[in-house]
């Protein structure tokens, strides 16, 4: 089994951009290292050798075998794959929604088994309460969180200032029946982010909008992500959303018992600019290479 | 201003008023007038169709109490029974003012003099009845709210107490009200032993009767709504971390509301049905006991004033119903409700 260096977003100036995808089964970051302390690890997030099963009518399906990934604080990383592959999954499993059969999650220094504000979830169809305006809605996290810490009008503050975050301002007091589904899922992010949560979790965050709303999305997300540099995951199965957004692409094999296929680094530079990237060779070589891995070696068995 | 009167009579079920306030608007009067005759002119044809064929067909119906009433002698036979009500209204107060008047001149003999004030005891009119089949009605459906709401939300949470329950469900909800009528009079008159009873035990009878039907409708709805609300709010209570009361009052109970409201209108609606047939069976107050008496009556009156009770007890059944929708308008997150 050959290792390929994967570089860290922050040493791989020194490594080809290019080089950094490996062939082989899941490589990860820091194998030349020292495997490190247990109650010390290095990386900020570290899923290690997760597993999940499902117990269905036709016995156990296993949908993740053996995950392992090592993100750092502060990095954009996607998750893409195939519809069914499990991306979904992981995510759950980081938020705490679903026990891994085998292995674990640590995220900060702490075991993740339960669900927490700490890793506030985007849902894919903005779950915005429907009987909740957009203030309320975002109203009754932040009550939950900062029940003890914030006065009444600091959680205000609090709430107003992370609607105007996504430019929701404005629309503070509609019901989310009043505003469009590009606005709910802005108010969505709003709610995430009102939770200070140390690692964002986006499932699918702009799945249902159309090409034009989720343009004007990704930026308000690069935008965000350049004033707050959140650690943040996010599923996608959009190969130019993925290589625009992130700073790493965990590609995924094809389920049943999916795990990671290939970690791919994206190194451009930031502010990155969708129009500027159209006809800038290395975006378009990321984004070939995120393709080839998804159209040729893991295409789905039929069609 | 006009789009606010729309929104509200919408709300309150009156959408067919809408044309008339946008015709008065000067908006687009042709389309208005059109609409106009839909939503205003159509039911007004069925009705006066209806009318002219139960003119012209309860004639034809000879019965032992004389024909059968046609629309005219019905309405004579409400204003008589309006009339009435007026009558007995009178003689109350005559009866009050005599008791004062008398208690006045015993004070003025003598101070120390005790005062009795007797209960006016005069026959229940047609609006008296009534009033206690509403009052009689409204007591048995938010008992059961009271019990159906908190039962459905515990059983939509919990799948086990669901599956627990769910057979006695089964089995008492298609149980007539009218088969537990018997034990439930035994029931009130063994139990519900009291000097001074608050309630008669009638009224405690039929009361409990609506309740026992009403129960089911609220209970299956509220737990299938429980049971089915969005996995991701559920999720979002989670991620926040909300203590479970509080899981189950801002998220649960407002999710499931546009359905709770569902099971609450069939519940109000069989509850009223079936209230009329235990106050005739048991002879219970209400307008139920009116029917009957009037039907054992046998006067050449009482073929008509049965008519006007059941044209009443339709037009109350509907207003409960459209109060329940306009409510339902109101307090839940779904607005298309029930159109």
């Amino acid at each position: 089994m050959t290792k390929t260096q994967v570089g860290k977003s922050t040493d791989n100036q020194e490594i080809d951009v290019m080089n950094v995808v490996s062939m082989t089964k899941p490589v990860l970051v820091d194998d030349d290292v020292a495997i490190p302390d247990e109650h010390h690890p290095r990386h900020f997030l570290d899923l290690s050798g997760v597993s999940i099963e499902f117990q269905t009518n036709k016995g156990p399906f296993k949908a993740l075998d053996n995950v392992n990934l090592k993100i750092n604080k502060g990095e954009f990383v996607s998750i893409i794959g195939h519809s069914g592959c499990g991306k979904s999954t992981v995510l759950n499993i980081v938020a705490g929604l679903y026990k891994a059969t085998e292995g674990g999650v640590i995220v900060n220094g702490k075991e993740v088994n339960e669900p927490g504000p700490d890793r506030a979830v985007v849902f894919q169809n903005h779950s915005l309460l429907p009987w909740l305006t957009v203030y309320q809605n975002v109203e009754l996290a932040v009550k939950a969180i900062f029940k003890k810490k914030k006065t009444k009008p600091e959680m205000k503050e609090w709430i107003e200032h992370n609607l105007k975050l996504v430019h929701m301002d404005h629309a503070m007091h509609k019901y989310p029946a009043e505003i469009s589904g590009g606005m709910k899922q802005r108010v969505g992010i709003a709610r995430a982010l009102s939770m200070e949560p140390t690692v964002l979790l986006m499932d699918e965050p702009f799945g249902a909008l159309d090409a034009l709303t989720r343009a004007h999305l990704q930026d308000s997300v690069m935008e965000i992500q350049s004033e707050l540099n959140n650690t943040v995951i996010m599923i996608t199965h959009d190969v130019d959303e993925a290589v625009l957004l992130s700073d790493k692409i965990v590609m995924m094999t094809n389920g049943p018992s999916a795990t990671v296929g290939e970690i791919l680094n994206v190194d451009l530079d930031r502010p990155r600019d969708r129009l500027a990237l159209a006809n800038n060779p290395a975006y378009n070589e990321y984004r070939s290479k995120v393709l080839t891995f998804l159209y040729e070696r893991q295409r789905r068995p039929r069609g | 201003m006009k789009t606010k009167l729309i929104n509200y009579l919408e709300m309150t079920g009156f959408s067919w008023l809408c044309p008339v306030v946008r015709l008065c608007s000067g908006e687009s009067p042709r389309e208005q007038v059109n609409e106009i005759i839909n939503v205003i002119g159509l039911p007004l044809i069925a009705i006066a169709a209806f009318l002219f064929i139960w003119a012209g067909t309860a004639s034809q119906v000879k019965t032992s109490l004389g024909d059968l009433p046609g629309p005219s002698q019905v309405w004579e036979q409400a204003q008589g029974l309006w009339q009435e009500h007026q009558a007995e209204r009178e003689k109350e107060e005559e009866f009050y003012q005599r008791q004062e008047e008398r208690n006045a001149k015993k004070l003025e003999a003598n101070p120390d003099a005790e005062i009795k004030m007797r209960e006016y005891t005069g026959r229940a009119t047609f609006v008296d009845q009534i009033w206690t089949s509403l009052v009689t009605v409204f007591t048995g459906f938010l008992v059961g709210a009271l019990i159906a709401i908190p039962m459905g939300v515990a059983c939509g949470l919990s799948q086990k107490l669901y599956t627990a329950i769910s057979p006695l469900v089964q089995v008492f909800k298609p149980v007539s009200p009218l088969a537990w009528l018997p034990i439930v009079t035994m029931v009130v008159s063994a139990v519900y032993i009291s000097d001074d009873p608050m309630f008669e035990k009638s009224f405690v009878t039929s009361a409990i009767t609506v309740t026992l039907c009403s129960l089911w409708p609220t209970l299956i709805n509220t737990a299938v709504a429980v049971a089915s609300i969005d996995k991701d709010w559920i999720n979002v209570g989670r991620v926040i971390r909300l203590h479970w009361i509080t899981q189950v009052f801002k998220i649960a109970i407002p999710a499931a509301l546009p359905m709770i409201f569902t099971g609450l209108r069939i519940s109000l609606g069989i509850g009223w049905m079936v209230l009329i047939a235990a106050e005739m069976l048991a002879q219970n107050p209400g307008l139920g006991k009116f029917v009957w008496d009037e039907f054992q009556n046998g006067s050449s009156d009482s073929l008509g004033r049965i008519m006007v009770a059941v044209l009443t007890i339709g037009l109350i059944g509907f207003l409960l119903d459209w109060m329940m929708l306009t409510l339902q308008k109101v307090l839940s997150h779904d607005k298309n409700a029930g159109r």
